[in-house]
């Protein structure tokens, strides 16, 4: 898919937040003490006083001052989530009016599992690209929730990213086409008054990330008519290390064109921010004249592939908190229980 | 349900914005209806910067209702001169010390039950890429 | 304006009163103040109280202890000033008989905290803060007064054990007071030990939760009688400033303090060295020593070093709290200020028993609200 005019990003902005829990705490909480380590060793958390909300008005605070843009020209605020902090009330209209841009906006939350915020991107560029709005802001962001002792505990983490999206004039990156692959594929999800969600353990495997996430790559690959070897940087989502490392083998990536990218061994799976999260890793070292290749994959399910390629002016739009600054600012809670008040899974009655 | 009342707050509230009058020049914060300085009622809408150092600082440890303690307040004095009181946040008490600086962030401030609405608002926390580092030294 | 007199004096015991309620104390202290006058009627009646609404689920208090009292169907009004709202009735009942426009009337002071339990009663306290930007954040009433506190700690270089010697008076004087809440000595130790509340506040830096009424009658000098034990109004004087703390140009100066005592000063001719003793709004330690500065009995950032000499203990040069101040008698938060006029009444006409401040001639009581934005300042003559 390309826009009818040429789109890319203005400025971007991460947050992931500054708390940490120890898997090896979970674990010991459910499992003996020979179990396997789990995954990744540590994931973040979010603090008592934030949420999606509060987290997407910070990532899209740095990417508006990257940005420079006039606040009147921003005509969209998109937030991708599935940790709402209201299942319905838009989170996009608190950030909107956080930032200062309302109400010129059209503003609304997605929801796509893990995909929400990619989808957003994809919203972004219709709209940029479309010439109804001049810039607009997609945001993916997550407070991950997930059932205790179940696998996804040990991963599901915290954080995500903002973008805006402009002309490609006043770009860092150029959009250079998208692809969206998309089908009824059950693998994750949640009933409206559930409080946690279910997953198809094996079936998350094979036949819903890595069917969609190959699917949308190669697609897009045809699309440009490009192949692995010619980006500099590929990300993807991340539920867990070996998934981006397998899909990345299968398309032909090395470790040195995804490790950037790949921030979950840091964190865990921010769920809708974790790809983005990756793309700004890389967005905080690419240099300019190189090609990123993204591709995020949420349940449900669907991958959307972008190809970015970076221009000289992201030289001058990096100032600020970068992803590693985020990751570096970190403070291990004090054991599952702390961990258990934080994420609301147990309340004073 | 006093959510209109929060609602009026907003401008302050989510953006720090208080007030320059044009007569004399002054800031103030929070907006009141006239400048405190000249009396002057020609005020536009000023945003502060949200960076600023602390004052002074207390922890509360007994929470007053609708809000969970332990958490740390303190007395923000802004770089424009104005000061603020409000929640400090992802800091340790102890890490706390008058004169640091600290910068502005958006916050939950209130959640009214856990099926209640949501105030968000200021808080001010450690400026990040600096207290990175210092975490970062404090961890190895 | 006309000379005031206060003519009865009447309270209740500062104590937790789980079975009397609002009614009951206030017209406890109404009748004792009466019969200390000597009257059976009075011309209106000016209720000063603070929490009615917020814990009692009780407002329109002027006709509700009218009623309760007796005394329909006289003129009869709540003031509110926060902590202050006792003070505050004092004035309006004497500023009434001042402007002719009463010969007699009573002032009441009175706060029954304990109607409500956990957080309502904190909730209430912090409406005397700014609602929007201090309460609304979090911050305790108590939090607020440890950020004052911890400012003067770092300006002064002070540790929070000098604070000591308020609290230590406070309890000793109010060991003979049969009315007090606490009549326990504490010991310096105990307070540099005592559990932090919102640090550097500790349990023993910080007045009670209590119930309490205390009444007072106030007449012109046309309606003296031989009889009468008068204690004249010798001057008054209210200011206000911020409601915020962040709006203070000096968050240590209490400028309440300052322009109340000031005005009352000049209007009644006395100055500080005149002072034979000071009821002070000791809710916090902290406030205590401000109000000290303020009023003139000690330099900025001195009130700690002259507290340590014992200038503020019975036989020092200003004595203060002489029944135990709101630390130790207590502070039912809207009665305070009456309480304070009352025993600095009993002082002036030398009926304080184990409490006398000997030869005390002119006293200045001081009763503030929220952290210094209203306060009510009295002067007193024997």
């Amino acid at each position: 898919m390309r826009a009818n005019r040429a789109v890319g990003i203005a400025g971007y902005g991460a947050y992931v937040p500054r708390l940490r829990v120890r898997t090896a705490d979970i674990s010991n909480a459910w499992r003996s003490r020979s179990a396997a380590a789990p995954a990744v060793a540590e994931k973040s958390v979010p603090g008592p006083d934030e949420d999606v909300v509060t987290m997407a008005i910070e990532a899209a605070r740095t990417a508006l001052d990257r940005a420079g843009t006039d606040l009147e020209d921003i005509g969209a605020v998109w937030v991708g989530t599935e940790s709402k902090p209201y299942a319905v009330k838009p989170s996009a209209t608190i950030v909107a009016e956080a930032l200062g841009v309302t109400p010129h906006v059209v503003a609304a939350d997605m929801e796509f599992a893990c995909k929400a915020g990619s989808e957003a991107m994809q919203a972004a560029v219709a709209f940029v690209g479309s010439g109804m709005v001049e810039a607009a802001l997609a945001i993916g962001m997550d407070t991950a929730q997930s059932k205790p002792g179940d696998a996804l505990e040990y991963t599901a983490g915290c954080g995500g990213a903002a973008y805006l999206f402009c002309d490609a004039a006043k770009a860092l990156a150029v959009v250079e086409a998208s692809i969206s692959h998309v089908t009824d594929t059950p693998d994750f999800f949640r009933r409206e008054t559930a409080h946690y969600p279910e997953h198809g353990s094996r079936f998350t495997g094979e036949p819903s990330y890595f069917r969609h996430t190959l699917a949308a790559s190669r697609k897009l690959m045809a699309e440009v008519g490009l192949t692995a070897k010619d980006f500099a940087h590929a990300v993807f989502h991340q539920p867990v290390p070996k998934f981006v490392e397998k899909a990345a083998a299968e398309l032909g990536f090395t470790r040195a064109q995804y490790k950037t990218g790949l921030v979950a061994p840091r964190m865990g799976n921010a769920y809708a921010g974790s790809s983005l999260l990756g793309l700004a890793a890389v967005l905080d070292i690419a240099m300019p004249g190189e090609r990123i290749f993204f591709c995020s994959y949420g349940s449900g399910a669907g991958s959307d592939a972008f190809c970015f390629r970076v221009t000289e002016r992201i030289l001058e739009r990096r100032q600020g908190a970068t992803v590693i600054n985020y990751l570096d600012r970190r403070r291990v809670v004090d054991g599952y229980g702390q961990y258990l008040r934080l994420r609301g899974k147990i309340r004073r009655a | 349900m006093d959510l209109p009342r929060y609602h009026r707050l907003t401008a302050p509230y989510y953006r720090l914005e208080g007030q320059r009058c044009a007569a004399c020049g002054a800031v103030q914060f929070p907006p009141r209806p006239a400048c405190g300085a000249c009396r002057s009622a020609d005020l536009a809408t000023y945003r502060f910067s949200g960076r600023g150092t602390v004052y002074s600082f207390a922890e509360v440890s007994q929470a007053p209702k609708g809000f969970s303690g332990p958490y740390v307040v303190a007395m923000v004095e802004l770089e424009e001169g104005v000061r603020v009181t409000a929640q400090l946040t992802d800091v340790e008490p102890e890490d706390v010390e008058i004169g640091m600086p600290v910068e502005m962030v958006t916050r939950r401030i209130q959640e009214k039950g856990p099926q209640g609405y949501l105030v968000y608002g200021y808080k001010f926390r450690p400026v990040l890429q600096a207290s990175s580092q210092i975490e970062q030294r404090k961890a190895s | 304006m006309r000379d005031v007199f206060i003519i009865g004096t009447g309270q209740t015991p500062v104590a937790e009163h789980w079975d009397l309620g609002l009614r009951e104390l206030g017209a406890m202290a109404i009748r004792k103040a009466m019969e200390d006058a000597g009257v059976e009627t009075v011309d209106a009646l000016f209720v000063g109280n603070m929490l009615g609404g917020a814990v009692n689920g009780q407002e329109n208090l002027g006709a509700l202890l009218a009623d309760a009292a007796d005394l329909l169907p006289i003129e009869a009004w709540k003031i509110e000033a926060a902590c202050a709202s006792g003070g505050a009735a004092v004035r309006a009942a004497a500023l009434s008989v001042a402007a002719g426009a009463h010969e007699v009337a009573v002032a009441i002071g009175i706060e029954k905290m304990t109607d409500a339990v956990g957080d309502q009663v904190a909730s209430g306290l912090a409406t005397a803060s700014d609602g929007d930007y201090e309460a609304s954040h979090g911050l305790s009433f108590v939090a607020l007064s440890a950020l004052m506190m911890r400012r003067y700690m770092h300006e002064t270089g002070v540790c929070r054990e000098a604070f000591a010697p308020f609290a230590v008076n406070a309890h000793q004087n109010a060991a003979a007071n049969a009315n007090a809440m606490f009549r326990e000595p504490i010991s310096a130790e105990q307070f540099a030990r005592s559990p932090l509340v919102a640090a550097p506040i500790g349990v023993l830096d910080a007045a009670p939760v209590c119930d309490g009424a205390a009444a007072l009658v106030v007449c012109s000098r046309d309606f003296l009688q031989s009889h009468h034990k008068a204690v004249r109004i010798a001057a008054a004087a209210g200011a206000t400033d911020t409601i915020g703390l962040a709006g203070r140009p000096d968050l240590l100066t209490l400028r309440v303090a300052k322009a109340s005592a000031e005005k009352a000063y000049a209007a009644s001719g006395f100055g500080p060295k005149d002072i034979d003793f000071f009821e002070a709004h000791d809710a916090f330690t902290i406030i205590t020593a401000l109000s000290l500065e303020a009023c003139g009995f000690a330099p900025r950032g001195e009130a700690l070093k002259r507290a340590a000499h014992g200038c503020f203990a019975p036989g020092g040069c200003v004595p203060v709290s002489t029944f135990g101040g709101l630390k130790a008698r207590g502070h039912p938060v809207g009665a305070s200020g009456a309480y304070q006029i009352v025993e600095a009444t009993a002082q002036l006409r030398g009926e304080a028993g184990a409490n006398q401040i000997q030869g005390a001639r002119v006293a200045l009581t001081q009763s503030i609200g929220g952290h210094g934005s209203i306060a009510v300042a009295h002067i007193l003559e024997a």
